[in-house]
């Protein structure tokens, strides 16, 4: 059976800095504590504009148009060294504008809960016109908007939670059910803006694997958000809810959950489906989420920055039937931190790390490349989380000496050689793992890089339901462009089993 | 002598990407101190 292969990434970045105000918990739970701190009087001059947005360092890293290598070349901290006349663009996606996006929410809104101002949506709908992957059809989904008086009439008497942009109230999410807390504004929000991301991650992947819609069979969600309304919380399905709008007709789909480690989840359990031959192409795709936006706000602003945490992540992953050419995903070399691994950092190393490279005859060292939890070091150091990168891999440095595969004066150069400093912005699930697959595909390809490992690591503890965290990681390396052999037996090999058979058969009669 | 005796009362936040909560608390029951809270805490 041929192993799946990664044949595409895409990654999108949205600037949210009035949804890290009005929507991220952090501020949220300042409002409610303290409505008067110094912190929410002052929080607008601490937010960044589009362009910082764009022209910040990781950002452009994230998208495709600069490396983990000119990272590494730019001296900590990037927040003060922009990268001037960035583009908007990237190879591998787009940081899209808040106004935008307000309006892709509205498009993907398919219970007309989103009410977007008429001035407003006169002014979205012709900037998202000249969008490359929002056709006009999508576009007419915007209408004509409604009165703004309408809209603050929602919001002061139903609940509807305020949409902003630029300071301005622009419109509003409707709650879906007068009583029912899942289908409350704040829920189908949060879900709508999770939905809206998804699917402008999977327009950038159809457009870049420039593969027929029509092809990809299943979708595989994995982000940190749950749908569903008072009878079953997280019934979900945000695969299917995104496959519609990414017009993937033949697909269906379904929800992986492990907080921040389902998107490496996700890739394995694609990677099975097609190895299994279930299906030749999956979509594993996510959005982002609002409330993490300023999570560490506070400690920005303490220290002289601005809030680093003003960005919302997506992006989705293509698993195809081995085409010879594309990065091989190497089932059979999947690590997992078990009930029963514990929690010291040397058994977590070991059942996510070395069992699998145990069981393909590895070195940790064979391993040119490992995307661990690859957060922006730039948002957590001033938050006093560390080098959250940095740290894993010293981990597995650590093991590498115990194990005398490398020596303990090598643990820098090991650090240096094959891990990377962190880009992704703190969205959960977005850092986890999944950031270097595009890149990977690209180094794999051009011959720089032969094995990765993509490490996901999720904090289940979070939802009070175990104690336990949990983690997956899964090899990808370099295609030896053989194809699956066919296994099939031909006319003439079954004649010879006969023949052979009559044979034996006949020299056991003459023996008698 | 030991940093912890009968008399210590100890906290523990554990980091998942440092050392998690429980992996402190098997060192501490070697000593005499009593854990009245561990916790292992997602800082990012």
């Amino acid at each position: 059976m041929s192993n799946a292969v990664i044949k595409c990434a895409s990654y999108i970045l949205v600037h949210a800095p009035d949804m890290v105000i009005h929507n991220g918990s952090t501020q949220t739970t300042e409002k409610l504590l303290n409505p008067n701190s110094e912190y929410l009087k002052n929080i607008r001059s601490s937010l960044r504009s589009y362009e910082e947005a764009i022209n910040y360092l990781p950002n452009q890293v994230y998208i495709g148009n600069k490396t983990p290598e000119d990272l590494k070349l730019t001296p900590q901290p990037w927040v003060d060294k922009p990268v001037l006349n960035s583009s908007r663009y990237g190879k591998f996606g787009e940081i899209m504008p808040e106004d935008e996006f307000i309006g892709l929410m509205k498009i993907v809104d398919v219970f007309d809960l989103v009410k977007l101002s008429k001035e407003f949506t006169s002014s979205i709908k012709e900037k998202l016109l000249n969008h490359d992957l929002i056709n006009n059809e999508l576009v007419s989904r915007l209408k004509d908007g409604e009165d703004l008086g309408d809209v603050e009439k929602l919001i002061n008497e139903q609940d509807a939670e305020p949409l902003y942009f630029d300071n301005n109230l622009v419109g509003c999410v409707k709650r879906a059910h007068d009583i029912d807390p899942n289908l409350s504004a704040h829920v189908i929000f949060e879900n709508l803006v999770s939905k809206a991301s998804g699917v402008l991650a999977a327009l950038h992947l159809i457009k870049r694997a420039n593969i027929d819609p029509n092809e990809i069979e299943y979708v595989i969600e994995c982000s940190e958000e749950a749908c569903g309304d008072m009878n079953q919380r997280g019934g979900g399905n945000f695969a299917k809810a995104i496959a519609e709008f990414a017009g993937l007709i033949n697909a269906t789909g379904s929800d992986v959950r492990g907080f921040c480690a389902a998107p490496t989840h996700a890739i394995i359990s694609a990677a099975s489906l097609v190895k299994a031959k279930t299906f030749k192409n999956v979509l594993v795709v996510s959005g982002g989420s609002t409330a993490k936006l300023g999570m560490n706000g506070k400690d920005h602003v303490k220290k002289g920055l601005p809030i680093l945490e003003d960005v919302i992540g997506g992006f989705a992953v293509l698993v195809s039937e081995n085409d010879g050419i594309s990065p091989i995903i190497r089932n059979d070399l999947v690590g997992r931190h078990t009930v029963g691994t514990g929690s010291s950092p040397q058994a977590v190393i070991t059942s996510l790390v070395t069992a699998p490279l145990d069981r393909g005859n590895l070195k940790i060292t064979d391993i040119d490349k490992y995307s661990v939890e690859m957060q922006n070091p730039d948002i957590t150091k001033p938050a006093g989380a560390g080098d959250v990168p940095n740290a894993n891999y010293k981990m597995i440095a650590a093991l590498g000496v115990k194990r005398g595969e490398l020596d303990r004066t090598q643990i820098n150069e090991f650090i240096d050689k094959h891990g990377m400093e962190g880009w992704a912005p703190t969205q959960g699930h977005i850092p986890s793992g999944v950031p270097y697959v595009g890149f990977a595909i690209d180094d794999i390809m051009s011959g720089n890089v032969n094995k990765v490992m993509i490490v996901g690591k999720g904090s289940l503890f979070l939802g009070r339901m175990t104690n336990l965290f949990d983690g997956v990681s899964v090899v990808i390396e370099k295609n030896d462009g053989k194809k699956e052999e066919n296994k099939g037996i031909s006319e003439e090999q079954i004649r010879n089993f006969v023949a052979e058979a009559m044979r034996d058969f006949a020299a056991h009669l003459l023996e008698e | 002598m030991s940093i912890f005796d009968e008399n210590s009362k100890v906290i523990i936040i554990g980091d998942r990407d440092g050392i998690p909560g429980p992996a402190i608390e098997e060192c501490i029951k070697t000593t005499p101190a009593e854990i009245v809270f561990s916790a292992t805490e997602c800082f990012v």
